[in-house]
């Protein structure tokens, strides 16, 4: 079984953060306090990538999701004010949307607990590696020529033209 | 180390939280919130995998940065499209926008 130490409890809290967070989005009538469960949830990802040794990725999660996202979801909030409080949060299907998630979550843990993918699956005991690669092997791997350089070089363009997009789409007419 | 599937699992609860945000929400930013927590879900089991299949291959790191990028594009255009929306409308309920239903 799963012994109790730092690691596992952090996960255990983080992980606690993460569901609660979301259910918090989904379930809030006030979009402001939404946002701000949502922060909570993006938080806990960011400390799931710590455990996981992958500190850019947490720094990365804090910068762009809670820093520019959030406050970007906010600014949408604030900006269209009347439609904050709404009498009825969900629409007409939100029975059969629940039965759809709650059919998916547990297609998906039959994937993740029962060992259907054979002896190599998610279940397998794998012997976890020490030796991580380092955010300094990120960055080169993201400019070496041979692996992710194109990849990177059409992100930058899809943000580019994202940023004109969402500028040219909110303008005023006038 | 907290076994693999664990973080599968929590990010397995996370999308589908999600998912029921996008499906049942009715006001247009709560629906791109629940677009979010989706894609964080799936940032997560990247991440897992990553670490616990191949930490030594950058790819699973860098598919994570495209998500990121991605994401914040997302963010940025959707809500751009609801304030206009919004401008013209006086509304950001879903069921309002239906010009394009047929």
């Amino acid at each position: 079984m799963i012994e109790l130490n730092v690691q596992t409890i952090a996960f255990l809290i983080f992980a606690a953060c993460i569901l609660g967070g979301a259910l918090g989005v989904v379930t809030t009538r006030n979009l402001i306090h939404a946002t701000l469960y949502l922060v909570l949830s993006l938080f806990g990802a960011a400390g799931f990538f710590v455990l996981l040794s992958a500190p850019f990725m947490a720094a990365v999660q804090v910068l762009v999701y809670i820093g520019a996202i959030a406050i970007l979801i906010v600014f949408a909030v604030m900006l269209t004010r009347s439609m904050t409080r709404l009498r009825d949060i969900y629409n007409r299907q939100w029975v059969m949307s629940a039965i759809a998630a709650g059919l998916l979550f547990v297609l998906l843990m039959v994937g993740v607990i029962l060992p259907v993918w054979g002896v190599g699956g998610a279940q397998a005991g794998r012997e976890v590696s020490e030796v991580v690669a380092s955010t300094a092997e990120l960055g080169t791997a993201l400019v070496s020529p041979n692996q992710f350089v194109l990849p990177f070089e059409v992100a930058s363009l899809l943000l580019t033209a994202a940023m004109i997009g969402a500028i040219v789409i909110a303008r005023d007419d006038e | 180390m907290v076994p693999l599937w664990m973080y599968l699992a929590v990010a397995a609860g996370l999308f589908c939280i999600g998912a029921y945000g996008v499906l049942s929400r009715r006001n247009a930013v709560a629906v791109l919130m629940g677009v979010e927590l989706m894609l964080n879900a799936v940032n997560i089991n990247l991440i897992a995998f990553w670490r616990y299949v191949s930490p030594l291959n950058m790819a699973g790191q860098a598919f994570t940065a495209f998500v990121f990028v991605v994401a914040a594009a997302e963010a940025a255009v959707g809500l751009a499209i609801i304030i206009s929306v919004y401008r013209n409308r006086r509304s950001v309920i879903v069921e309002d926008v239906d010009l394009l239903k047929w």
